[in-house]
């Protein structure tokens, strides 16, 4: 649902303006360091992009689904690692307060979240818990007006420089009805973070393990004061979560398109530049079609989404297929390039790397299909 | 003290310019539209201005079709606080020329009374650099054009210009019209929240008459061409040759 079609259309040419402007160009400095420049951080804060899908009432801008997709198409258009910049703060780290929190939950950390004052994580994954999320190892026990928590929360995006988890930690008996989600600030006692993970793409973005260790937190620290919700809070924030990763993959194929063509028409082989060999038209057109189909699926379950309808077997297919679309068009833009696609002066490069990401997190494809599968035979 | 700040609706400067095919301007039809990037930079310099406590409202005017309401949101996005749509024309493709602007803008400044009008040193479309001079003329204010820096204090302005061959410093008295050249400022992206907040702010809509103005062109375009073609260069086996080629064939150097 788009509420003002002027007002969104502002939006979403200043946040193209900002990405072409500013981020495209910093993309191999970003590379190169691993970092994104802390200017640009500032300038990402000073626009408001840490508050997109936080409520209006909390100091964000509130975006419906659909709006929050178009802006999403934007971002992924860069390099993926500034989106993860501002992504926990716009997913998995504020959505489980704002789905579950308690309103002095709410009021104490959304404001500073959406300025991005406060960078927020969501810690579920451990390294012997992955996508069977209900088999939480982390444990929390009660003393007195105190949890304390123990255990190892892995590959934690934003970690390093978070400031805030949602932790998914073990109050009670086995299986998903004993997790129970903690607001867990970085600063308690007993919490440390490992070394930085040397990832195979995304350069820029921090992930890290969460250590804890007898790590003391206030009882009201408990996501809506509810033990034993905390997987149910899990599954609605990656629920919402799978529409924006999928956007971004849209996002990611059209830049890879854009990338594949300005290559084809310009490097000429056999007399002519390689875009007028159909061999090459087959994956220029392959990648376009696929990107639009992409586009298609996501502004579709967006719309859905926003009329309240339950989407979460379309989400599951939005993820599914976008994460591996943008794979598929990341293959083919990268041979388009021929053997410049394997160096790392064209971003083809690097893009063909951060992409894989996406079929992994946030729900593998697997996963995705064990969802939909299940989805389509409940409604049986 | 208030300041005025017109702001015009240009094809975009990172669209390629295309000539309609009968040589009667360029093809603005479906093109992407923004705001004048000078005029961006004198909406920026009035922001810092009321930022710094001087100014203490800034007024956007357009001029055009009904879709510089669009820039004018831009305008207010950025920080302007009000704006005034002045609708002169319904084909995109009819430019409202300097003078009868300037003749509009002059009513709008009596209305107003505002104490300082910044406007865009030229338009990125048709380059007339015309519009801030004559309205000076119009009203029989004082004029600092192609600013590059931009000091007000009390009833003066103190303007560094950009001339051929350098800078040159003035000291105008106010009220006054300064336009704004490219190393003024860097203006700032509109943040998403004040785009959004942007639309409540008012905005009036006028016509011409109004203010009695005839805006019908009294210039006719003759003909408009492409620039024509690069062409190919030549490569040079020696840094001798080069510069034997720069003395004598391009004679630069
Ligand atoms: C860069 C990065 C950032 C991350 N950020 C975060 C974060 O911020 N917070 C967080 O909590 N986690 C985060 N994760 C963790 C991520 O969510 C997990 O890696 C993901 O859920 C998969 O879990 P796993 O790695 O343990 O793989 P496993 O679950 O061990 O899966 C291994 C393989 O087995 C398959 N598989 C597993 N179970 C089944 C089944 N039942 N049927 C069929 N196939 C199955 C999987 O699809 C996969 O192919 C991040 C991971 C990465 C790489
Ligand atoms: C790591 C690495 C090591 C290498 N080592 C060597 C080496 O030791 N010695 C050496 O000589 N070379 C080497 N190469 C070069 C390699 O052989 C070439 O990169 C390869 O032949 C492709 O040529 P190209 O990169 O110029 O791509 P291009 O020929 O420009 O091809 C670009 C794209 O157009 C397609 N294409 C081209 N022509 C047509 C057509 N007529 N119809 C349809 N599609 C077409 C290609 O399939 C490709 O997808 C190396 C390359 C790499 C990346």
């Amino acid at each position: 649902m788009i509420r003002d079609a002027e007002i969104l259309g502002g939006l979403v040419e200043t946040v193209r303006r900002f990405v072409r402007e500013r981020l495209v160009p910093a993309e191999a400095l970003v590379e190169e360091t691993n970092a994104i420049p802390p200017a640009i951080i500032d300038e990402m804060r000073a626009l408001g992009l840490f508050g997109l899908s936080i409520p209006e009432a909390y100091g964000g801008l509130g975006l419906t689904m659909e709006e929050e997709v178009m802006v999403a198409l934007e971002l992924g258009y860069t390099s993926a690692a500034f989106r993860s910049v501002i992504g926990t703060n716009n997913g998995i780290g504020s959505q489980g307060i704002i789905v579950d929190g308690t309103e002095a939950q709410k009021a104490h950390w959304l404001p500073r979240m959406a300025s991005g004052e406060v960078i927020g994580s969501f810690a579920l994954t451990e390294p012997d818990v992955g996508s069977d999320a209900g088999s939480v190892r982390t444990t929390a026990r009660r003393e007195g007006d105190h949890y304390i928590l123990n255990g190892t929360k892995r590959y934690i995006t934003n970690a390093p420089v978070a400031d805030v988890f949602t932790l998914m930690a073990r109050t009670g008996e086995a299986g998903p009805g004993g997790v129970t989600a903690f607001l867990v600030a970085a600063d308690s006692p007993g919490l440390s973070l490992g070394p930085p993970d040397r990832k195979m793409g995304q350069r820029g973005t921090k992930t890290c393990d969460v250590i804890l260790r007898e790590c003391r937190v206030p009882a009201d620290a408990v996501i809506g004061g509810v033990e034993g919700q905390g997987f149910k809070t899990a599954m609605k924030v990656l629920n919402r979560g799978r529409l924006h990763i999928a956007a971004v993959c849209v996002g990611q194929a059209q830049r890879l398109c854009d990338e594949a063509v300005g290559f084809a028409r310009s490097r000429v082989q056999f007399g002519k530049p390689i875009a007028e060999h159909q061999l090459v038209q087959a994956m220029l057109a392959d990648c376009a079609t696929e990107t639009y189909a992409g586009l298609c699926m996501v502004t579709d379950a967006a719309r859905r989404f926003d009329a309240g309808e339950r989407i979460v077997q379309q989400a599951a297919s939005c993820k599914l297929f976008c994460s591996e679309m943008a794979g598929r068009v990341a293959d083919r833009a990268l041979q388009v390039h021929g053997g410049a696609g394997y160096m790392q002066d064209y971003p083809v490069e690097h893009f063909y790397r951060d992409v894989r990401l996406f079929r992994l997190y946030e729900g593998t494809s697997q996963i995705q299909q064990i969802i939909i599968a299940r989805e389509m035979c409940a409604q049986r | 003290m208030k300041v005025l700040v017109p702001v015009k609706r240009v094809i975009d400067y990172n669209v390629k310019v295309r000539v309609k095919a009968d040589g009667s301007g360029v093809d603005l039809a479906n093109v992407k539209m923004s705001m004048n990037p000078f005029d961006e930079i004198a909406v920026e310099e009035a922001i810092r201005l009321k930022e710094k406590g001087i100014a203490t409202e800034i007024v956007v005017v357009s001029i055009g079709v009904k879709q510089a309401q669009e820039t004018l949101r831009t305008a207010l996005a950025m920080g302007a606080d009000r704006a005034i749509l002045i609708e002169a024309a319904a084909d995109v493709h009819t430019d409202i020329e300097p003078l009868a602007v300037a003749k509009l803008l002059a009513g709008v400044v009596k209305e107003e009374g505002p104490g300082l009008v910044l406007c865009g040193k030229q338009a990125i479309d048709n380059d007339m650099n015309a519009t801030g001079q004559m309205l000076s003329a119009l009203l029989g204010w004082s004029q600092a054009t192609f600013a590059s820096e931009l000091a007000v204090s009390g009833d003066a302005a103190t303007v560094t210009r950009e001339v051929d061959g350098g800078l040159q410093t003035i000291t105008v008295k106010m009220p006054a019209i300064v336009t704004v050249d490219l190393r003024l400022n860097e203006p700032r992206y509109a943040s998403l929240p004040n785009i959004m907040k942007a639309k409540a702010k008012p905005l009036a809509t006028k016509t011409p008459a109004d203010y009695g103005v005839d805006v019908a062109p009294r210039l006719s375009v003759v003909k408009t061409v492409e620039p024509a073609g690069r062409k190919a260069g030549v490569k040079v086996s020696s840094i001798e040759e080069l510069i034997a080629k720069l003395k004598d064939e391009a004679g630069v150097i």
